[in-house]
């Protein structure tokens, strides 16, 4: 059957399953929007190129399955970088297919003429300009596996326009030609035996899980293990919800913001089994320090990530499921003797969790702390909805909150830190599965960022719950400037009022509501709740002094984790004190120190969030 | 004087044979992964193999970056079909030089008897100089240089290090990477 290119595009999708593309026309992709009117694909059409990948993103980590936009050239496909990098940092797996200029006109400087396979070079997983009608469904049958294969990715496809419009005989190939390609799934049986004596050997283990468990849906499989073994975990940024927050053996998040518990685990242990995780700076701190008494079983499913920042004592090769399973049928076989020895270590760990609560101090009225704010966007919308953020402390205060119960329940940007990431990934995820209510939990920067996809949503009737925890400012940076740059706040500043996020709802025709004080909160959260069937906006203004705590400074060892702006003000006033001291020796004094070895301070704030 | 056939790479180097596939981009894609690694390239050899669909770089790498990484990183290059370290005992090491040295009559046939003893060849003459063709690892070409010196040399260039490991074993011996030829 003779076809064009652009039909061979559309009936490429279609083969593959493809049921839903983010997409925006332009010049030199015209072509395959022809087609696409009778194509069996939901096409939702963006407001921006960047809000079609994050949607494509969004898609993708809610569903597992491959997100796919389409765009045209030039500025279109420059629009695609942030959400490819994105894509990168965090495995997911997106195809992108954009238009380029004619064949004839690569390399004139043509309009609308970019290099995108060699800007996207090192944001995508592999990427190819297309040089034939031929080579059309070859390659982007090819992308696709790529792109949902190993470790995934982003993958791009550049169809010049002149291909597009070549006649060429269809054909669906039955085989892929990546010789090159060839990701290793199972682990070594040695290795496997190798890390399970290490775990029954082991007095102080936890399982350090990833990202990785996500794309493997190895969830299931990671808590038949760590309750086989009676392993504590904890989970990472990017892996919030695959082990659940309210379980025994739960210890939290590690890192900069982790909770207490977690980021202590790590330090202490003897053994980190870490699964689909990649040893991440915003995990371990100053890598020297990071874990220092801990040997490590390191899965990984690309070999990269093995040693590339911490020495594995056991490397495993494979894809979590996978070799999880081959750990949990090697430690039956091995009965109770794969146990390790850990009651004291778990009994430890349980303690230290009574005793380092997350802190929130609420008032009952006037002022909402955003973490109350978060704590109760949870409990409107409950363990069923599908919460997205944006990036800085609304992100960390989300993530450290909500008690996470499930994979796919979490959707952020960790790796890259995007901002402007929520309001497109949350429409994404919406389409992807409208079985759940998704909640966009957001920041008053982040959304300026990318909220003209709000049309979108309206258009395309994609209810989600769009929350603003609203604090006038780039809260994060805020955070530092006060913290690291003796409050001299450049910058950080954005009107809490303007725009103004009711009317804005207004605008757009959907409805919106705002919380100013605590009183109000509970009310506008279940009017919100309330609204079916289309998008709204939640203005929820917070305090603006509230810092994220715990934290543990940039570049700094775990170990001087700081719980609380009081106790960094405090640790703050001991060193200028010591330093006054040195230099009038004659009033030093004596100070207690607590178990950790810090200054002991009396710690202000009230109630446990 | 003479550097001998088996003179040793210097120490602080790797030498890596990157079997691609012959596409469009593979090159830069090389090219690129090394720079925004941060790692050295020093030589760089790219050519045709006995396979019209593979093409085969020689990589030299200075010791200081971390090969493991270095290699992993390739490997994971769609195109990248096979990469082996090629251990500087264990392999035939070989870059080509041209020289053009400075010549009168007085000198003319002192060059070419130094030409003679590293098996080097006289690839062009004019009145004032001489090309010479030599071929060797790089310890030998730098000796070479060394002697020439004296007699001034125009113009050097010299190509990035190819190799192949001794042996009958070729690099896709034992492997799992399946190329078909163009028939």
């Amino acid at each position: 059957m003779q076809v064009t290119g652009a039909q061979a595009v559309m009936k490429s999708l279609e083969e593959l399953g493809v049921d839903t593309v983010f997409g925006y026309p332009g010049g030199a992709i015209l072509p395959a929007y022809d087609p696409l009117i009778e194509a069996k694909l939901r096409h939702i059409l963006v407001r921006h190129e960047q809000g079609a990948i994050h949607m494509a993103e969004g898609f993708a980590h809610a569903t597992g399955r491959v997100g796919v936009c389409i765009v045209t050239s030039g500025p279109a496909a420059t629009n695609l970088i942030t959400g490819l990098c994105d894509a990168m940092m965090d495995s997911i797996p997106v195809l992108a297919i954009t238009g380029q200029v004619a064949s004839q006109a690569i390399g004139s400087d043509a309009f609308q003429e970019a290099d995108v396979t060699g800007i996207s070079m090192p944001v995508t997983k592999h990427n190819e300009l297309v040089t034939s009608g031929e080579r059309i469904a070859g390659a982007i049958k090819e992308a696709y596996h790529i792109a949902s294969t190993g470790r995934p990715g982003p993958v791009l496809v550049d169809i010049p326009k002149d291909i597009l419009n070549q006649q060429v005989e269809w054909h669906w190939p039955d085989h892929m030609d990546l010789p090159g390609y060839r990701p290793t799934v199972r682990g070594h049986g040695k290795m496997v035996r190798e890390a399970l004596d290490l775990i029954s050997s082991s007095s102080r283990p936890v399982i350090y899980a990833g990202g990785g468990i996500v794309r493997a849906d190895a969830a299931e499989e990671l808590r038949t293990l760590a309750t086989q073994l009676e392993i504590p975990v904890v989970t990472t940024l990017m892996a919030r919800g695959v082990f659940p927050e309210t379980h025994e053996l739960c210890v939290g998040m590690p890192g900069m913001h982790g909770h207490y518990t977690a980021v202590q685990a790590l330090q202490q242990a003897d053994l980190l089994v870490a699964l689909g995780t990649r040893f991440d700076d915003r995990v371990t701190g100053h890598l020297p320090s990071f874990a220092p008494s801990a040997k490590v079983i390191h899965v990984d499913v690309d070999p990269a990530e093995i040693g590339k920042n911490r020495v594995a004592d056991v490397p495993i090769v494979g894809d979590a499921k996978v070799v999880i399973g081959q750990l949990i049928k090697a430690a039956g076989e091995r009965g109770a003797a794969a146990r390790p020895s850990a009651s004291e270590w778990r009994t430890h760990l349980a303690a230290m969790k009574q005793a380092h609560p997350l802190r929130v101090d609420q008032p009952t009225s006037g002022v909402i702390k955003p973490q109350t704010a978060i704590r109760r966007i949870h409990e409107t919308w409950g363990d069923d909805a599908i919460y997205v953020a944006g990036v800085g402390q609304h992100q960390m205060w989300a993530s450290q909150i909500i008690p996470w119960s499930r994979p796919r329940q979490w959707i952020n940007s960790g790796g890259l830190g995007t901002m402007g990431f929520a309001v497109p990934a949350a429409i994404g995820a919406q389409v992807g599965d409208p079985s759940r209510q998704v909640v966009a939990i957001d920041g008053d920067g982040c959304f300026q960022m990318t909220f003209q996809e709000l049309a979108c949503a309206v258009q395309f009737e994609i209810p989600v719950v769009f929350t603003v925890i609203n604090n006038g400012y780039l809260g994060m940076v805020r955070q530092w400037q006060h913290l690291f740059y003796n409050d001299r706040l450049s910058e950080v500043a954005i009107p809490q009022d303007s725009p103004d996020l009711v009317k804005l709802a207004d605008a757009y025709g959907i409805p919106g509501f705002r919380a100013a004080a605590i009183e109000e909160l509970d009310a506008v959260l279940e009017k919100a709740a309330a609204v079916t069937g289309e998008p709204v906006i939640v203005d929820i203004r917070v305090h603006p002094d509230e810092m994220v705590f715990p934290m543990i400074p940039a570049g700094q060892s775990n170990d001087s984790i700081v719980e609380s702006a009081e106790e960094w003000h405090a640790r703050q006033a001991a060193a200028a004190r010591d330093e006054e001291v040195e230099q009038r020796p004659e009033v030093a004094e004596q100070r207690e120190l607590d178990d950790a070895g810090r200054p002991k301070t009396d710690l202000a704030g009230g109630g446990v969030a | 004087m003479v550097a001998d056939d088996t003179t040793l790479l210097p120490v602080d180097r790797h030498t890596l044979a990157v079997l691609v596939e012959n596409k469009p981009g593979v090159l830069t894609r090389i090219a690129g992964l090394f720079a925004r690694r941060g790692y050295n390239i020093h030589s760089l050899a790219v050519g045709p193999t006995e396979n019209p669909r593979v093409s085969r770089l020689t990589i030299v790498v200075g010791a200081e970056a971390h090969l493991e990484q270095v290699v992993k990183q390739l490997n994971k290059l769609i195109p990248v079909l096979k990469i082996v370290e090629l251990d500087a005992t264990e392999s035939v090491q070989r870059e080509l030089q041209l020289v053009k040295v400075a010549a009168t009559p007085e000198t003319r046939s002192q060059i070419i008897e130094l030409a003679d003893v590293f098996r080097a060849k006289i690839v062009d003459v004019d009145h004032d100089s001489l090309t010479i063709e030599a071929a060797g690892n790089p310890g030998k070409l730098q000796a070479m240089v060394e002697l020439l010196e004296p007699f001034g040399i125009r113009e050097l260039v010299r190509s990035g290090t190819i190799a192949l490991s001794r042996g009958s074993k070729s690099i896709l011996d034992g492997s799992k990477v399946r190329i078909q030829s163009v028939s």
